[in-house]
């Protein structure tokens, strides 16, 4: 599905990042841990979230994700809308619940983010 | 760049220091893409390295992490001045976290870090000790 779809369907606003609307999403994950967006979604995944501080930009730096979408018409600060345009990741606000919004991508056939697909991470990590 | 040469990055991290979380990692994660390391394994040592930083922002008073950058892989050091994990058993299981609520409202204490970091490593080796701190070596082959 295209981040343009995900706009559409959810007829979010886009706050940054206009320009890669057509990046395509692969899965996507809802939530508020940020440990939980690290250790569950996957490369090319939506992040659905309530939280608008830096670390959620971080999170989606480092897990490669393909953007972020705050629900409950929650916008974040300048601050934290200017360091994701420098790290080229798009940010986009609806007014739908999380529950909602999850709901719709997911009838629409965007698969959720399940651990046991990670092949390259160790499924029982023991201490060594 | 032989096995055993590499690069070796370090960066010093502050107790608190929220609005810089991340900046280490970030610093970690640029300069192995443009080594060319493959994306799947930079997600991984990004993750990790992410994970680790947090903690020591939100649980000791100062701290290091360091990178070594070889041509097979990457070996990321952290270690850090502050109380220490008490059981490392129990800090390891899932969910089981002692972060205050004001860090749960950002998002993390949910227990995961210490899990997530081994999970998404190919060594990880984590010695503590009460009221000293902690150290943390993790390797992850390119």
């Amino acid at each position: 599905m295209k981040l343009a779809q995900v706009r559409i369907m959810l007829d979010a606003e886009v706050l940054c990042g206009r320009e890669w609307l057509d990046r395509e999403v692969k899965s996507a994950c809802g939530a508020d841990l940020m440990s939980d967006v690290l250790a569950f979604t996957k490369e090319q995944g939506l992040l659905l979230t309530g939280l608008t501080n830096i670390q959620v930009i971080r999170t989606a730096e480092m897990s490669d994700l393909v953007a972020i979408l705050f629900v409950r018409g929650k916008r974040p600060g300048p601050e934290v809308v200017e360091m994701a345009k420098n790290m080229e990741i798009p940010l986009l606000s609806t007014k739908k619940q999380m529950y909602e919004a999850c709901g719709l991508l997911y009838r629409d056939g965007l698969a959720g983010c399940s651990l046991k697909e990670e092949h390259f991470c160790r499924q029982n990590p023991e201490l060594n | 760049m032989s096995a055993e040469s590499g690069i070796e990055l370090e960066f010093v991290l502050e107790s608190a220091d929220f609005n810089g979380a991340g900046e280490a990692s970030s610093k970690i994660k640029r300069t192995l893409q443009q080594l060319g390391v493959r994306p799947d394994i930079i997600r991984r040592i990004a993750i990790s390295a992410y994970e680790a930083e947090m903690n020591v922002i939100i649980h000791a008073s100062r701290g290091v992490i360091k990178a070594g950058i070889h041509s097979d892989r990457t070996e990321l050091v952290v270690e850090d001045e502050g109380p220490g994990i008490a059981d490392i058993g129990l800090a390891m299981q899932e969910g089981f976290s002692t972060a205050p609520d004001h860090i749960r409202e950002m998002g993390f204490g949910a227990g995961m870090g210490l899990p997530n970091m081994a999970r998404c490593t190919d060594k990880f080796d984590i010695k503590s000790e009460k009221n000293v701190g902690t150290k943390l070596r993790m390797v992850i082959y390119h």
